[in-house]
């Protein structure tokens, strides 16, 4: 079975320490964690987590499952395959002269990023998008010197009106596609 | 009403039923141990060591189907009941552990006797508090109980500052619980039972292999209508030992590392297996690649995450195993497999595991089973880790749940002791022996004064070796016999009982061991015999590591199939 690359979002208890339950939970079992996006959700005192685990389709499920063991975690969802808009943004400042800088600005044109600073030597783009498109603009930049990169980690939502994570009364906590072994 | 942090814990576990606390104070926790002996329905006992408190609190549980409740204080005191929290977790023991802390501006400051407690106990824990205010004590303590006992079950650590314990707030004792992010799946999905069903009444060759979960559940009566019903041979893992009487005509032993390789062949030859309340841990699948080769597997359980962990099943089924059975009993034919028990039957008769060999000198298995006899089987029996743990599982026959109280997940030498205690101080009117080996009983020994000051009359049988047993049986086996740090030298225990105030003997002769026994059950009290064993003698049947289930070892050969270079086992747990 091949790894891949899983998205699952959670809706965790706003209270202290539940980060840390996560990551101690992650490293102990041993999970491939590519990157985790936390901040508040619609609901009070629920903050939302988007995690992307590397990992094959056994493997991820035990993720969602054990997340959704720990007792601060209200919801958890593996939205991989859904219809999902992802974004991730990301600061990249780059080596600028001015012979370069306008070559630079050019591809931060085509790819719709912004300039956000100029320096001397160096500007600093900034740029939303899923990861392809932040990935190819990384790679055309690379070219001419990268002196910082800084990325949110990818940021998830399923298009249209049902949500996986809407939490009902009574609904079982975590939602699998079928109950697989 | 307005109360103090500690009046309003007190107060809480009253509301919880708690009747006894196993603990140890100190500074921190001082504040309520001061206010505890205006509670007269909670019974604290002193124990001589925090990790001694939590194996109580352990063994309480198990003996009583209530939360065990232990005590300690912050920094080591609260260090010390690692080891007897992570127990409880492995097993799924109901375990409630209160530490103090230091007071709140101390926190993080590296202050005397501080330790990030919560942080510790993080991955042992089913969930844990650090309570910064006494308003949410109340609903703390509610919540830990709560989740404590409710689906699959474990310990909770609530760490209370010393000034929260002083601190006053309103008491009000919450009626219900809200979490939102705990909702244990009770009921199995019915598409699962169904299918569950029509493979067990398909099946020429079934086999139920039923583990803790059943005990936790309660789900005897169920249990026994499948096996009958179906006319379905039940073997059990260690710690679901008890589930199922094994003096029934259904019942085929124990499975594993060291079960009876009846069972084993069970296991490796039946072609539906439904496996209820156990979690195919490594002891007891052996090799997972070669475990039930034949088999299409039935999974229950009420935890998901134990679903496909380590093995593939084919019908998976989250849910209470007492709710699940009784639906799929309801969808179960009536149905007879002759040929297939007959074939199990004669493998008991030409692989006879549980048969004691002749012997000169005074045999470890001997003992246990002369304990078994003296006691009609009628005794709960706690054990330690290692061959004594073995033995007692092999050679006593258990008919009732939690009969055996062993420490099976986490394996903890030191946990028959005090968990004996707690057992005894759970049922006073059950007859509860202590089996210990040399080495672990070391480990907790302390824990005598604690059985003559509760006067908790706990009958204590030491499988006398001289060696860390299990390890040595490895060495032997598997380490070209270089007893490395296993021959083990230990006091004389009988005069360290006579020290605490507790009568014993020691037996070397076969003929002296049901005396002895005897002599030990006609004591009022307490009583400890020191066995002086066969030192060399090894726990057989036995899987080697690596090895799958169909691969046991038998007779007592003390080379042969053993693998002999360690460097060559191929790679697997221990």
């Amino acid at each position: 079975m091949a790894a891949t690359k899983h998205t699952i979002v959670a809706l965790v208890e706003d209270k202290p320490g539940v980060l840390n339950r996560m990551a101690s939970l992650f490293r102990r079992r041993g999970f491939n964690i590519e990157s985790i996006a936390v901040g508040h959700s619609e609901i009070p005192h629920l903050s939302r987590m988007t995690i992307v685990v590397d990992g094959t389709t056994t493997m991820v499920e035990q993720v969602r499952k054990q997340l959704g063991k720990v007792i601060d975690v209200v919801r958890v969802s593996d939205i991989t395959g859904d219809d999902v808009i992802t974004r991730e943004l990301a600061l990249i400042k780059v080596k600028a002269t001015s012979s370069t800088r306008s070559e630079i600005m050019q591809i931060v044109d085509i790819f719709r990023a912004n300039i956000v600073d100029v320096g001397s030597d160096s500007v600093t783009v900034e740029v939303t998008g899923d990861e392809e498109k932040i990935d190819s603009l990384l790679n055309l930049l690379r070219g001419f010197g990268l002196k910082e990169l800084a990325r949110t980690g990818r940021l998830a939502m399923t298009r249209g009106a049902s949500s996986p994570l809407r939490v009902e009364k009574g609904s079982p906590k975590s939602r699998a596609k079928k109950q697989k072994a | 009403m307005k109360m103090s942090g500690a009046q309003i814990i007190c107060e809480s576990l009253v509301k919880e039923g708690v009747e006894v606390i196993f603990g140890i104070l100190g500074g921190a926790i001082l504040p309520l141990y001061d206010i505890l002996p205006r509670y007269p329905q909670l019974r604290h006992i002193l124990v001589r060591h925090e990790q001694g408190a939590a194996h109580a609190a352990d063994g309480y549980a198990r003996a009583t189907g209530k939360v065990g409740v232990c005590m300690a204080t912050s920094g080591p005191g609260a260090t010390n009941l690692v080891t007897g929290i992570a127990n409880a977790h492995l097993d799924s023991s109901p375990m409630v552990a209160i530490t103090g802390q230091v007071a709140r501006p101390f926190i993080g400051k590296d202050a005397f006797q501080e330790i990030d407690i919560t942080g510790i106990t993080l991955p042992i824990t089913k969930h844990n508090y650090l309570v910064l205010e006494a308003g949410s004590l109340a609903r703390t303590v509610k919540e830990a109980f709560h989740l404590a006992r409710s689906g699959r079950p474990g310990p909770v650590l609530i760490d209370v500052p010393r000034d929260v314990f002083i601190e006053e707030a309103e008491f009000h004792y919450p009626s219900k619980v809200n979490l939102p992010g705990y909702k244990p799946t009770l009921q199995g999905h019915p598409a699962q039972i169904k299918k569950a069903a029509k493979l067990i009444n398909e099946a020429r060759q079934p086999l139920i292999i039923a583990g803790r979960g059943v005990i936790i559940s309660g789900a005897y009566a169920e249990l026994k209508q499948l096996a009958e019903t179906a006319q379905i041979p039940v073997v059990t893992t260690l710690l679901g030992i008890g589930c199922f009487p094994e003096s029934h005509i259904l019942s085929f032993g124990m499975l594993g590392m060291h079960g009876m390789a009846y069972a084993n062949m069970a296991v490796t030859t039946a072609d539906a297996i439904i496996t209820i309340g156990m979690r195919f841990d490594d002891r007891a699948t052996a090799k997972v690649s070669g475990f039930a080769p034949n088999a299409r597997i039935i999974h229950i359980d009420i935890d998901p995450t134990e679903i496909g962990k380590n093995v593939r099943v084919d019908v998976p089924i989250v849910g209470d195993v007492t709710v699940v059975l009784k639906e799929l009993n309801k969808l179960i034919t009536a149905i007879e497999h002759i040929d297939w028990l007959e074939q199990l039957d004669n493998w008991r008769k030409e692989h006879p595991s549980t048969v004691i060999r002749d012997s000169e000198g005074l045999l470890p298995q001997f003992v246990i089973r002369k304990i078994y006899e003296v006691t009609e089987g009628e005794a709960t029996i706690v054990t330690g880790v290692g061959q004594n743990q073995m033995w007692a599982a092999q050679h006593y026959q258990y008919d009732k749940p939690n009969s055996l109280i062993s420490s099976g997940g986490l394996g903890t030498m030191g946990f028959e002791l005090p968990a004996a205690l707690g057992a005894k101080i759970g049922r006073p009117d059950n007859i509860v022996w202590c089996i210990a080996g040399d080495g672990g009983f070391q480990m907790t020994i302390q824990e005598l004064a604690t059985v003559v000051q509760e006067k908790a009359a706990v009958k204590i049988a030491i499988i006398d070796n001289g060696y860390l047993g299990m390890v040595r049986q490895w060495q032997e086996l598997f380490y070209g016999k270089r007893y490395v740090a296993t021959p083990l030298s230990g006091p004389d225990f009988v005069r360290v009982a006579e020290a605490y105030g507790i009568p014993g003997l020691r037996v070397k002769h076969k003929e002296e061991a049901v005396p002895a026994i005897e002599q030990a059950m006609a004591e009022q009290g307490p009583f400890l015999i020191d066995f002086v064993v066969e030192p060399e003698e090894n726990v057989y049947p036995m899987v080697p590591p690596g090895a799958s289930l169909a691969e046991v070892l038998e007779e007592p050969r003390k080379e042969a199939k053993a693998v002999k270079d360690s460097a060559k086992l191929p790679v697997s747990n221990i």
